[in-house]
Protein backbone atom coordinates (compact mmCIF):
# COMPACT_ATOMS: atom_id res chain seq x y z
CA UNK A 1 0.00 0.00 0.00
CA UNK A 2 1.26 3.22 -1.39
CA UNK A 3 1.34 5.11 2.40
CA UNK A 4 2.34 8.62 0.59
CA UNK A 5 -0.01 8.71 -2.18
CA UNK A 6 -2.34 8.46 0.73
CA UNK A 7 -1.12 11.04 2.31
CA UNK A 8 -1.64 13.34 -0.20
CA UNK A 9 -5.19 11.88 -0.77
CA UNK A 10 -5.71 13.20 2.33
CA UNK A 11 -5.02 16.75 2.44
CA UNK A 12 -6.43 16.90 -1.00
CA UNK A 13 -9.58 15.71 0.05
CA UNK A 14 -9.79 17.36 3.18
CA UNK A 15 -10.10 20.34 1.52
CA UNK A 16 -12.97 19.34 -0.65
CA UNK A 17 -14.66 17.72 2.47
CA UNK A 18 -16.70 20.62 3.56
CA UNK A 19 -18.36 20.75 0.21
CA UNK A 20 -19.34 16.85 -0.33
CA UNK A 21 -20.48 16.93 3.54
CA UNK A 22 -24.42 17.83 4.23
CA UNK A 23 -27.68 15.23 4.25
CA UNK A 24 -27.56 12.08 1.76
CA UNK A 25 -31.10 13.45 0.15
CA UNK A 26 -30.92 10.65 -2.62
CA UNK A 27 -30.42 6.70 -2.58
CA UNK A 28 -29.30 4.18 -4.77
CA UNK A 29 -29.41 0.26 -3.68
CA UNK A 30 -27.55 -1.74 -6.13
CA UNK A 31 -28.46 -5.73 -5.63
CA UNK A 32 -25.39 -7.51 -5.27
CA UNK A 33 -26.60 -10.66 -3.96
CA UNK A 34 -25.24 -13.79 -6.05
CA UNK A 35 -27.46 -13.49 -9.01
CA UNK A 36 -26.43 -9.35 -9.39
CA UNK A 37 -23.23 -10.30 -9.02
CA UNK A 38 -23.31 -12.91 -11.59
CA UNK A 39 -25.08 -10.68 -14.06
CA UNK A 40 -22.94 -7.11 -13.90
CA UNK A 41 -23.51 -5.62 -10.58
CA UNK A 42 -20.08 -5.22 -9.66
CA UNK A 43 -19.25 -3.07 -12.88
CA UNK A 44 -22.42 -0.80 -12.49
CA UNK A 45 -21.72 -0.44 -8.78
CA UNK A 46 -18.31 0.97 -9.86
CA UNK A 47 -19.55 3.23 -12.92
CA UNK A 48 -22.22 5.05 -10.67
CA UNK A 49 -19.68 5.78 -8.01
CA UNK A 50 -17.45 7.09 -10.90
CA UNK A 51 -20.10 9.06 -12.46
CA UNK A 52 -21.79 10.60 -9.39
CA UNK A 53 -17.49 11.87 -8.88
CA UNK A 54 -17.38 13.19 -11.95
CA UNK A 55 -20.39 14.79 -11.91
CA UNK A 56 -19.67 16.18 -8.58
CA UNK A 57 -22.91 15.16 -7.42
CA UNK A 58 -22.97 15.96 -3.54
CA UNK A 59 -25.81 14.34 -1.84
CA UNK A 60 -26.12 11.06 -2.69
CA UNK A 61 -25.44 7.88 -1.09
CA UNK A 62 -24.67 4.34 -3.40
CA UNK A 63 -25.46 1.29 -0.61
CA UNK A 64 -25.96 -2.77 -1.97
CA UNK A 65 -28.95 -5.10 -0.86
CA UNK A 66 -29.25 -8.74 -0.72
CA UNK A 67 -31.91 -10.64 -4.01
CA UNK A 68 -34.92 -9.41 -4.47
CA UNK A 69 -36.32 -12.59 -5.64
CA UNK A 70 -36.30 -10.98 -9.38
CA UNK A 71 -32.43 -12.56 -10.61
CA UNK A 72 -33.79 -12.30 -13.99
CA UNK A 73 -33.92 -8.44 -14.00
CA UNK A 74 -30.71 -8.29 -12.32
CA UNK A 75 -28.45 -6.24 -11.87
CA UNK A 76 -30.98 -4.02 -10.54
CA UNK A 77 -30.48 -0.58 -8.96
CA UNK A 78 -32.86 1.19 -6.99
CA UNK A 79 -33.67 5.11 -6.65
CA UNK A 80 -34.48 7.01 -3.53
CA UNK A 81 -35.96 10.89 -4.23
CA UNK A 82 -37.47 12.34 -1.03
CA UNK A 83 -40.92 13.10 -1.93
CA UNK A 84 -41.00 10.56 -4.86
CA UNK A 85 -41.73 6.94 -5.61
CA UNK A 86 -39.20 4.27 -5.86
CA UNK A 87 -38.05 3.43 -9.41
CA UNK A 88 -36.45 0.25 -9.76
CA UNK A 89 -34.17 -0.16 -12.81
CA UNK A 90 -33.69 -3.78 -14.22
CA UNK A 91 -30.87 -4.99 -16.73
CA UNK A 92 -28.48 -2.32 -15.71
CA UNK A 93 -25.04 -2.19 -17.35
CA UNK A 94 -22.65 0.58 -16.88
CA UNK A 95 -23.78 2.82 -19.37
CA UNK A 96 -27.21 2.81 -18.07
CA UNK A 97 -26.10 3.46 -14.73
CA UNK A 98 -24.56 6.42 -15.96
CA UNK A 99 -27.68 7.42 -18.13
CA UNK A 100 -29.39 7.33 -14.61
CA UNK A 101 -27.19 9.43 -12.69
CA UNK A 102 -27.49 11.74 -15.07
CA UNK A 103 -30.70 11.69 -16.40
CA UNK A 104 -32.98 10.76 -13.12
CA UNK A 105 -30.39 11.73 -10.15
CA UNK A 106 -28.98 15.05 -11.47
CA UNK A 107 -32.04 16.27 -13.68
CA UNK A 108 -34.63 14.22 -11.75
CA UNK A 109 -36.29 12.64 -15.04
CA UNK A 110 -36.73 9.10 -14.63
CA UNK A 111 -35.29 7.25 -17.25
CA UNK A 112 -38.32 5.19 -18.61
CA UNK A 113 -36.62 2.66 -21.04
CA UNK A 114 -35.36 1.05 -18.40
CA UNK A 115 -37.55 0.77 -15.55
CA UNK A 116 -38.47 -2.37 -14.03
CA UNK A 117 -41.05 -1.58 -11.41
CA UNK A 118 -42.28 1.81 -9.95
CA UNK A 119 -43.72 1.44 -6.00
CA UNK A 120 -47.66 2.86 -6.42
CA UNK B 1 -19.07 -16.47 -12.64
CA UNK B 2 -16.18 -15.52 -14.87
CA UNK B 3 -13.46 -14.09 -12.40
CA UNK B 4 -12.11 -15.65 -9.33
CA UNK B 5 -12.49 -11.98 -8.00
CA UNK B 6 -16.08 -11.84 -8.38
CA UNK B 7 -16.54 -15.25 -6.50
CA UNK B 8 -14.69 -13.17 -3.62
CA UNK B 9 -17.21 -10.44 -3.83
CA UNK B 10 -19.81 -12.98 -3.35
CA UNK B 11 -18.30 -14.62 -0.47
CA UNK B 12 -17.99 -11.18 1.08
CA UNK B 13 -21.57 -10.36 0.71
CA UNK B 14 -22.37 -13.59 2.67
CA UNK B 15 -20.41 -12.20 5.33
CA UNK B 16 -21.60 -8.61 5.63
CA UNK B 17 -25.48 -10.68 5.49
CA UNK B 18 -23.87 -11.99 8.52
CA UNK B 19 -23.28 -9.01 10.16
CA UNK B 20 -19.52 -9.53 9.86
CA UNK B 21 -17.40 -5.93 10.76
CA UNK B 22 -14.15 -7.49 10.15
CA UNK B 23 -13.55 -9.54 6.83
CA UNK B 24 -10.21 -10.97 5.52
CA UNK B 25 -9.18 -12.28 1.86
CA UNK B 26 -5.85 -13.85 1.95
CA UNK B 27 -4.81 -14.94 -1.90
CA UNK B 28 -1.87 -17.24 -1.86
CA UNK B 29 0.12 -17.92 -5.39
CA UNK B 30 2.58 -21.04 -4.60
CA UNK B 31 4.67 -21.73 -7.62
CA UNK B 32 6.77 -24.78 -6.73
CA UNK B 33 3.46 -26.57 -6.14
CA UNK B 34 1.31 -24.87 -8.70
CA UNK B 35 -1.13 -24.12 -5.82
CA UNK B 36 -3.89 -20.87 -5.83
CA UNK B 37 -5.28 -20.48 -2.05
CA UNK B 38 -8.43 -17.67 -1.62
CA UNK B 39 -9.00 -17.80 1.88
CA UNK B 40 -12.06 -15.47 3.20
CA UNK B 41 -12.45 -14.95 6.82
CA UNK B 42 -15.15 -13.05 9.11
CA UNK B 43 -16.50 -12.08 12.25
CA UNK B 44 -20.30 -12.66 11.31
CA UNK B 45 -22.24 -15.07 13.34
CA UNK B 46 -21.18 -17.77 11.78
CA UNK B 47 -23.90 -21.16 10.21
CA UNK B 48 -25.20 -23.10 12.19
CA UNK B 49 -24.03 -26.74 12.47
CA UNK B 50 -27.21 -28.32 11.11
CA UNK B 51 -26.90 -25.96 8.14
CA UNK B 52 -23.30 -25.73 7.42
CA UNK B 53 -23.21 -29.48 5.67
CA UNK B 54 -25.64 -27.89 3.48
CA UNK B 55 -23.90 -24.72 2.06
CA UNK B 56 -22.66 -25.87 -0.72
CA UNK B 57 -25.76 -27.27 -1.89
CA UNK B 58 -27.45 -25.27 -4.56
CA UNK B 59 -31.15 -26.05 -4.15
CA UNK B 60 -30.26 -24.76 0.31
CA UNK B 61 -30.49 -21.06 0.40
CA UNK B 62 -31.41 -18.99 4.15
CA UNK B 63 -32.50 -16.67 1.65
CA UNK B 64 -36.50 -16.23 1.58
CA UNK B 65 -36.41 -14.16 -1.94
CA UNK B 66 -36.03 -17.57 -3.73
CA UNK B 67 -35.25 -21.08 -3.11
CA UNK B 68 -31.72 -21.87 -4.71
CA UNK B 69 -28.55 -20.27 -3.08
CA UNK B 70 -25.68 -20.56 -6.03
CA UNK B 71 -22.96 -18.90 -4.28
CA UNK B 72 -21.08 -21.57 -2.67
CA UNK B 73 -21.96 -24.05 -5.05
CA UNK B 74 -20.83 -21.99 -8.24
CA UNK B 75 -17.60 -21.49 -6.26
CA UNK B 76 -16.96 -25.23 -5.18
CA UNK B 77 -17.41 -26.27 -9.10
CA UNK B 78 -14.42 -23.78 -10.01
CA UNK B 79 -12.22 -25.72 -8.02
CA UNK B 80 -12.91 -28.70 -8.63
CA UNK B 81 -13.47 -28.44 -12.09
CA UNK B 82 -9.64 -26.95 -12.34
CA UNK B 83 -8.22 -29.84 -9.97
CA UNK B 84 -8.90 -28.40 -6.29
CA UNK B 85 -11.73 -28.24 -3.86
CA UNK B 86 -13.40 -25.95 -1.65
CA UNK B 87 -14.04 -26.13 2.54
CA UNK B 88 -15.86 -23.91 4.63
CA UNK B 89 -15.25 -24.03 8.11
CA UNK B 90 -17.86 -21.96 10.78
CA UNK B 91 -18.65 -21.29 14.67
CA UNK B 92 -21.79 -19.98 15.46
CA UNK B 93 -21.24 -16.58 17.36
CA UNK B 94 -17.31 -16.66 15.85
CA UNK B 95 -17.54 -16.29 11.95
CA UNK B 96 -17.13 -18.35 9.13
CA UNK B 97 -13.60 -19.18 6.69
CA UNK B 98 -14.24 -19.76 3.19
CA UNK B 99 -10.86 -21.79 1.85
CA UNK B 100 -10.96 -22.32 -2.04
CA UNK B 101 -7.98 -24.48 -3.50
CA UNK B 102 -7.44 -24.31 -7.38
CA UNK B 103 -4.29 -25.41 -9.57
CA UNK B 104 -2.46 -22.34 -10.09
CA UNK B 105 -1.90 -23.31 -14.00
CA UNK B 106 -4.74 -25.45 -14.51
CA UNK B 107 -6.26 -24.75 -18.08
CA UNK B 108 -9.94 -24.59 -16.78
CA UNK B 109 -8.70 -22.18 -13.60
CA UNK B 110 -10.96 -18.91 -14.08
CA UNK B 111 -8.63 -15.59 -14.19
CA UNK B 112 -8.36 -13.82 -11.12
CA UNK B 113 -9.62 -10.91 -12.23
CA UNK B 114 -10.55 -7.05 -11.39
CA UNK B 115 -9.75 -7.36 -7.71
CA UNK B 116 -8.84 -3.95 -7.65
CA UNK B 117 -12.90 -3.19 -8.57
CA UNK B 118 -14.27 -5.87 -6.28
CA UNK B 119 -12.09 -4.30 -3.36
CA UNK B 120 -13.35 -1.08 -4.40
CA UNK B 121 -16.88 -2.06 -4.31
CA UNK B 122 -16.56 -3.82 -1.10
CA UNK B 123 -15.72 -0.92 0.72
CA UNK B 124 -17.83 2.09 -1.52
CA UNK B 125 -20.84 0.07 -0.35
CA UNK B 126 -19.68 -0.99 3.49
CA UNK B 127 -16.99 1.87 4.34
CA UNK B 128 -17.32 1.07 7.98
CA UNK B 129 -15.71 -2.43 7.88
CA UNK B 130 -12.78 -3.28 8.55
CA UNK B 131 -11.30 -5.24 5.50
CA UNK B 132 -7.92 -6.49 5.22
CA UNK B 133 -6.44 -7.89 2.00
CA UNK B 134 -3.51 -10.19 1.54
CA UNK B 135 -1.99 -11.62 -1.79
CA UNK B 136 1.38 -13.77 -1.44
CA UNK B 137 3.31 -15.10 -4.76
CA UNK B 138 5.96 -17.08 -3.32
CA UNK B 139 6.85 -14.86 -0.08
CA UNK B 140 6.33 -11.34 -2.02
CA UNK B 141 3.26 -9.78 -0.49
CA UNK B 142 1.12 -7.04 -1.52
CA UNK B 143 -1.22 -6.18 1.87
CA UNK B 144 -4.23 -3.11 1.75
CA UNK B 145 -5.58 -2.93 5.55
CA UNK B 146 -8.80 -0.15 5.80
CA UNK B 147 -7.55 0.29 9.89
CA UNK B 148 -4.32 1.17 8.52
CA UNK B 149 -5.91 3.59 5.76
CA UNK B 150 -8.59 5.41 8.31
CA UNK B 151 -5.28 5.79 10.67
CA UNK B 152 -3.68 7.75 7.72
CA UNK B 153 -6.71 9.67 6.19
CA UNK B 154 -8.01 10.67 9.43
CA UNK B 155 -11.81 12.52 8.99
CA UNK B 156 -11.67 11.50 5.52
CA UNK B 157 -14.25 8.45 4.63
CA UNK B 158 -13.39 5.60 2.73
CA UNK B 159 -16.01 5.96 0.19
CA UNK B 160 -14.81 9.30 -0.76
CA UNK B 161 -13.82 8.88 -4.84
CA UNK B 162 -10.33 9.46 -4.33
CA UNK B 163 -10.15 7.09 -2.15
CA UNK B 164 -11.77 4.40 -4.03
CA UNK B 165 -9.58 5.35 -7.23
CA UNK B 166 -6.20 4.84 -5.06
CA UNK B 167 -7.91 1.31 -4.20
CA UNK B 168 -8.49 0.26 -7.29
CA UNK B 169 -5.00 2.01 -9.05
CA UNK B 170 -2.94 0.55 -5.55
CA UNK B 171 -3.76 -2.97 -6.11
CA UNK B 172 -3.53 -3.24 -9.82
CA UNK B 173 0.06 -1.40 -9.26
CA UNK B 174 0.63 -3.89 -6.15
CA UNK B 175 0.02 -6.92 -8.18
CA UNK B 176 1.45 -6.60 -10.81
CA UNK B 177 4.71 -5.33 -8.82
CA UNK B 178 4.86 -8.51 -6.95
CA UNK B 179 3.84 -11.07 -10.31
CA UNK B 180 0.63 -12.30 -9.25
CA UNK B 181 -1.00 -14.91 -11.86
CA UNK B 182 -4.04 -13.44 -13.37
CA UNK B 183 -4.17 -16.13 -15.89
CA UNK B 184 -3.10 -19.75 -15.64
CA UNK B 185 0.26 -19.40 -17.99
CA UNK B 186 -1.01 -21.66 -20.54
CA UNK B 187 -3.36 -19.26 -21.18
CA UNK B 188 -1.84 -16.35 -21.31
CA UNK B 189 0.20 -18.40 -24.07
CA UNK B 190 -2.90 -18.15 -26.13
CA UNK B 191 -4.21 -14.75 -25.41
Amino acid sequence: MNVEELKRIREKSQKEMDLRSGEKAIKLVVGMATCGIAAGARPVMAAIKDELARQNAKNVSVTQSGCAGFCEQEPLVDVFRPGETKITYGKVNPDKARKIVVEHILEGRVVNEFVFAQDK
Amino acid sequence: MQELSMHILDIVQNSLAAGATQVEIRIRENLAEDILMIEVQDNGRGIPQEVLYRVMDPFFTSRTTREIGLGLSLLKEATERSGGCLKVCSEEGRGTRVMARFQLDHFDRAPLGDMGETVGVIISGNPALDLFYEHQVDGQIYVLDTRGMRNILGPINLDDPLVLDFVRQDIQMGLKKIGAATFPKVMEVLR
